[in-house]
Order: C-alpha cells, then structure tokens, then sequence
C-alpha cells in the first residue's frame, strides 16, 4: 500500500513526511498528477493561504487528479488547510475550493478574550465510530493553528468537534475521505495514532 | 477549551546544550536531541530551541540539531537566535521547526516579520521580545536588544502591536527584570501585552515555582509558559507542573 503526499507548495510537507518515516509507512512525495493517481491512498497536508494553494493545484492539473482519486472510492486524508480545500468554497481571499464535500471554511469570528489563529492544543470530541480514531478515547487533545474552520453543509459529514468561541467541526468524512482541522503530524501519540490507523486501515 | 502550553526552552551553542543539567536518568545532557526526545516523552506541549552559537561558520551546526530533534519529536518546536533573512527562515522551516523566532533582527529591520509572514504564514514568525521596566516610556517598559545588552528606544507595547500588524502570529515576550531570577515571571508587562494584542503571548523569564506558571496563567493572562532552569535542574519534572496546574484548574494537556 503505497501513500502519495500532495506536494503543492503549502507549507510544512516535511513534518509529515518524519511522521510517516516514524511509522515506517510506505509512501513518496509528488507535484504530479500521474504520480499521485499511482497511489493506493492519498494524504494532503498543508499549512498556507486557500487562495495561493487552489492556484498551484489548478494550474497543475492536482485539482482534477485529487477529485479522480476521490471518486475512484481511494482513502484520502486532508490535514489542516487539505480540510478547507476539499470543501465548496473558503472565506480566505474568497476562494473557490475543490468541491469534494459540501462547505465552507468560515473565518473566526472576533471575540473578546478570544486570540486568532486558534493555536495550542485542543481537546477533539468523537463519538468513537470512525475508523481513525481508533484507540484514541473522545476528549483527546491535538495541536491546532488556524484562523478558519470548516463548516460543512450536512450535519452528518461532521466526525469531530472542537470548542474555541464557538464549537466548531475539526473533523469531516464523507465516504472514502476524512480532513482534519488539526495537525495529527504534530500532536504527539495522539496523533501518531491516527496517522498509523490511517495507514493500516485508511 | 484551548490548552495552556508549557513550553521548555533549551539554549544551544555549537550544537550542544548549554545549561548544566541535573537529571537521574542516564542521558546525555549536552545533547539537544536528546534532551528533546526526553522532554517530548515527558509530556512537553513545545519546545524552543535558541541557537547563541557566536560565530556565523557554526550555524549550519543548528541546522543538523534541528533535523535530527524533527525526526524523533511530533510536536511544535521553534527556533530562535541570529535568524535574519528570509532565507534562513526557510532553511529553519524545511529542516523541520514549526516556527522561527526573530527579536533584534527585527527591531533592526522589522520587514522581516512582514516578508516572512507572506512567504511561509503568519503562523510560522514569532516575535521575541526582550523587556526592560523603564518609566520613562508610555506603557513603562523598553525594548532592549542583543540578550539585553542594548537599549532601544522602542516602548514594549508599541512594538508588540506593530510587530503584530506587520504579522507576526506569537510574541514571547521575555522580562529582563525577572530572567534569571526564579521569581517569577513579570506579571504586570505580560498581562499589559497579552490583553493589547489578538496574538497569543508566551511568557519568559522569572519562572522557578510551579505557582509561578499558576500565577502567569491567571493573573497575567499568558497563553503560554516558557521555563528552563526550573526543569533543567531537575527542581521540577513536566508531569508534576501539568498535575499542579490541572488540580488548579487550569486547561493542560494530559493525555500524552
């Protein structure tokens, strides 16, 4: 089982790719559409702005790939900004996104008391059904730095919830893909855990 | 509920940790890797590494340190000292750290927050801050700069809100009064800064009781603690400071 991790110029691929190494997974890095359809399984990291990452993905022909290997029923994991880019559309710089589950990724909204980005860990609730939280107990806490959330559409598509002025969706699934909010690359065995269950079990 | 972090800071010469270390456990003190796999086993929530190597030749040293602490921690860690252009940043960066700390370089040209937030996020630019009390300035406390040695005529507030409009996304913010002393932090410029910005602050300097960490917390508003000798020295370990904080109430990471 071999993982392509979507290489688009959004930041810290390189926590990701010692995390992998760690769990001694079977992966590469690639810019190229070809290269990730190879995979059996997809990872779309990503730290950066919506706007400047959806270009690098348009003009790249990435977009089309990632939805061909989303429909082709692939496991696919999007971590951080890979949550707001798989949704309908961001709030950053207004950006049109990918599509592939129905949302947006909406801006924090300012409150008093209340620091954006959102940066620290933070306790993630789950309800303990989802395959990649395996053996990690609800209330978990995981690294988070963000300044936008996703806000899916459908109720049902929200696996995890995390409160920061508001309780916000830190989690989505919609068949053979999750996104998550936080970086389980940086939040210690916790997130270790999922990563690994993400690899065993996609 | 967002979690208090405890942050440990380590001080790094030529690749080698400085500060004399006291632990039972068999490790190699001087080795920062190590000490940084220990800490993150320990229950660590961040770690700052701050390269005070003097000559510009060794740098390339710090660059191997932070390779090597990426490989073996899954947690942020930063990296401070003599940082000064965008392209040492991005060395940093892709050696691995989450984030870079700037603090004289940035008072001698603050562009580099702006340049450094447009190119790798504002998420990545930390701004250190070194503060001196001083009355004679608006919020009574100086930037001073080179690890204390030079007075600027900057006013710490002022700074903090220009460093955080020009984009920087975390300020620690270090009391020259207190560092060193083990008496606690400097509440009343950390609850000044931490309640004028909308970026997280993280206190330094001063830290020696766990009712110091408690106190920065409640009274001072700190979204972080940073702490050294006091853990160093093996005065305190990480799961005893966490279990003290939880019993008082405040949100830590337990479960590691």
């Amino acid at each position: 089982m071999r993982i392509a991790v979507v290489d688009y110029n959004a930041g810290n691929l390189r926590s990701v790719e010692t995390a992998l190494k760690h769990l001694g997974a079977d992966f590469f890095v690639s810019n190229r559409p070809e290269g990730i359809l190879a995979a059996d399984k997809l990872i779309f990291p990503g730290v950066g702005e919506a706007k400047a990452a959806m270009g690098v993905l348009n003009t790249s022909g990435l977009d089309r790939a990632i939805d061909d290997f989303y429909q082709s029923g692939r496991p696919v994991l999007g971590i951080c900004l890979g949550s707001h880019i798989v949704l309908s559309d961001s709030e950053e710089s207004n950006t049109q996104c990918l599509g592939l589950v129905p949302g947006t990724a909406r801006r924090f909204p300012q409150v008093r008391g209340f620091k954006v980005p959102h940066m620290g860990w933070n306790q993630v609730m789950h309800d303990g059904t989802h395959r990649l939280f395996k053996g990690i107990p609800s209330g978990s806490s995981f690294y988070f730095v963000h300044s936008y959330y996703p806000e899916p559409r459908e109720s049902g598509t929200c696996i995890a919830r995390t409160g920061y002025m508001i309780e916000f969706c830190s989690g989505l699934c919609l068949e053979n893909l999750a996104a998550f909010q936080f970086h389980p690359e940086k939040s210690g065995a916790c997130g270790l855990k999922l990563l690994e269950n993400f690899i065993h079990e996609g | 509920m967002l979690e208090k972090r405890i942050i440990v800071c380590l001080d790094v010469r030529d690749g080698r940790t400085t500060k004399g270390i006291k632990f039972k456990e068999n490790i190699d003190v001087g080795d920062p890797v190590r000490m940084a796999s220990f800490y993150y086993s320990q229950g660590v929530d961040e770690l700052v590494f701050y390269d005070i190597t003097a000559s510009s030749e060794k740098r390339s040293i710090m660059i191997d340190v932070v390779a090597a602490v990426a490989e073996q921690i899954f947690i942020p860690f930063s990296v401070g000292g003599g940082i000064g252009s965008v392209s040492e940043m991005r060395r940093v960066l892709l050696a691995g750290a989450e984030k870079v700390s700037v603090n004289s370089q940035a008072v001698r040209n603050p562009a580099i927050i702006e340049e450094g937030a447009s190119l790798f996020g504002r998420q990545c630019i930390v701004l250190g801050m070194d503060a001196l009390k001083d009355p004679s300035f608006p919020s009574h406390y100086r930037v001073v700069i080179d690890g204390g040695r030079t007075p600027t005529d900057l006013d710490a507030l002022e700074w903090a809100r220009r460093a955080e409009r020009l984009g920087a996304g975390e300020i620690v913010l270090n009391s020259i009064d207190a560092d060193g002393t083990q008496n606690g932090y400097e509440l009343t410029v950390t609850g000044l800064i931490s309640r004028s910005v909308g970026i997280p602050v993280v206190a330094s300097g001063g830290a020696g009781t766990m009712r110091h960490i408690l106190d920065v917390f409640t009274k001072a508003n700190a979204d972080a603690a940073l702490i050294a000798s006091m853990v160093h020295f093996g005065t305190y370990t990480l799961p005893q400071i966490k279990a003290y904080l939880h019993e008082n109430n405040i949100p830590v990471r337990m479960d590691y």
